[in-house]
């Protein structure tokens, strides 16, 4: 049992790595990589919220939304299908907490606050979140495997901005083309992560 | 009439959603292997696009500044929710090969930063003027990396082959890099190259 969830979290870190390999969270990855601490303090802010809401989401498609979930309730209600409401459901349950994880961050980290500004409102539309969200709905994940896999896609999500954030800062001592400097290197540094983080596709475990 | 223009216009070169504000970059990397599919997600996202930053704009003096991202997640939610439905019933295969992405419009972040930005400072009319703008500028960065990813990853413009493939008997030999993921990383860098190159205001200074 502990293998499995052992080999779970690592192919969602690293071989099914949410940014390099599905392109999720994309928009604040580029644009929160330039300096190191950001990109720690968002990191773990992305680590956190996916470890809560993966599981919840999971808890809701589980007992409310999936056919036959609402048996609970009575018999009759069985036969209802509320999977459209997905998307709702899976997205208020994610913006409720980042709104909690905001007004945390203001009370207590006021400098983190500050640094991650537009960014923070901004982790309720990650794709990375929702995604991990979606994927565990399509994956069938049991309760104890989405919390495994919750922390092991964001895990993996921070460490590539992390990755990505350390080259970027090495980048200030290289003499890169007038039109490439910022975003466009950034994207081609991407590309290249991409690139290494396939080596470990076909991994099984 | 001048300023309508101008909010039109603007995001298709000077203020591109995708190459210089850094928004709705998920979905373009992930749907572009193939037009076919790059222009459904286009009309959808400017469907989408439109519609909440107009029911956003309407709506904005009634919505507490505390729990504004909800609201304007529901609204998104919402609208998302009958494009997947008219997908799904009207271009089934398309819908299909798109899997989550449709879902994650949702949290394409040009929507949520247009509503954010734009919607929840203007009125109406100036809100869809704006939303068909930047769908249009998200469009044009989508349409040509899958033009290029399509061309030289399968020989293909639109599901019809130009170059036929080896895989088919002819002579072209596909390139296998365009298909995976660190091909749509390299051309969204060497489009933004050439974005720059062309609009030098856009330099970032270091």
């Amino acid at each position: 049992m502990l293998e499995h969830y052992l080999g779970l979290f690592l192919t969602a870190a690293f071989i099914e790595n949410l940014a390099l390999a599905f392109f999720l969270g994309m928009c604040s990855f580029l644009a929160v990589s330039k300096k190191v601490d950001t990109a720690v303090g968002l990191g773990s802010a992305v680590v956190f919220v996916l470890a809560m809401t993966v599981p919840m989401n999971n808890f809701i498609f589980n007992y409310l939304l999936r056919q036959g979930a609402l048996d609970w309730i009575s018999e009759n209600m069985g036969g209802f299908d509320l999977t459209f409401l997905g998307f709702l459901a899976y997205i208020g349950t994610i913006a409720a907490m980042v709104q909690i994880v905001e007004m945390t961050l203001d009370r207590y980290f006021p400098a983190l606050h500050a640094s991650l500004g537009i960014f923070l409102p901004l982790i309720a539309v990650n794709c990375a979140i929702l995604g991990a969200s979606l994927f565990m709905v399509e994956r069938d994940y049991t309760f104890g495997e989405s919390v495994v896999y919750g922390l092991g896609s964001g895990f993996g999500w921070a460490l590539a901005i992390v990755a990505l954030a350390s080259i970027r800062e090495r980048m200030r001592y290289s003499d890169v083309p007038e039109g490439l400097r910022g975003l466009g290197m950034a994207f081609i540094l991407t590309g290249l992560l991409a690139i290494g983080f396939m080596a470990f596709g076909g991994i099984q475990l | 009439m001048a300023n309508s223009r101008d909010t039109l216009l603007d995001p298709l070169f000077n203020n591109n959603p995708i190459a210089l504000q850094v928004l709705g970059i998920c979905s373009a990397l992930a749907v572009t292997t193939k037009m076919e599919v790059a222009l459904v997600m286009s009309i959808a996202v400017i469907a989408v696009l439109t519609l909440s930053n107009f029911f956003i704009s309407m709506m904005r003096q009634w919505i507490p500044a505390n729990i504004r991202i909800i609201v304007q997640l529901t609204v998104i939610a919402s609208l998302v929710i009958v494009t997947d439905q008219v997908l799904k019933a009207y271009f089934y295969d398309i819908a299909r090969q798109m899997t989550v992405f449709i879902g994650l419009i949702i949290t394409n972040c040009i929507i949520m930063g247009r509503a954010e930005a734009f919607a929840m400072q203007n009125g109406p009319w100036e809100s869809i003027v704006d939303g068909i703008g930047n769908g249009l500028g998200y469009s044009a960065v989508l349409m040509l990396t899958a033009f290029v990813r399509e061309l030289f990853g399968s020989g293909r413009v639109f599901g019809v082959p130009v170059m036929v493939t080896t895989n088919d008997g002819g002579w072209y030999v596909a390139n296998n890099l365009m298909v995976l993921s660190p091909g749509a990383f390299f051309i969204i860098g060497m489009l933004i190259w050439a974005l720059r190159a062309w609009k030098r205001d856009q330099v970032e200074a270091e």
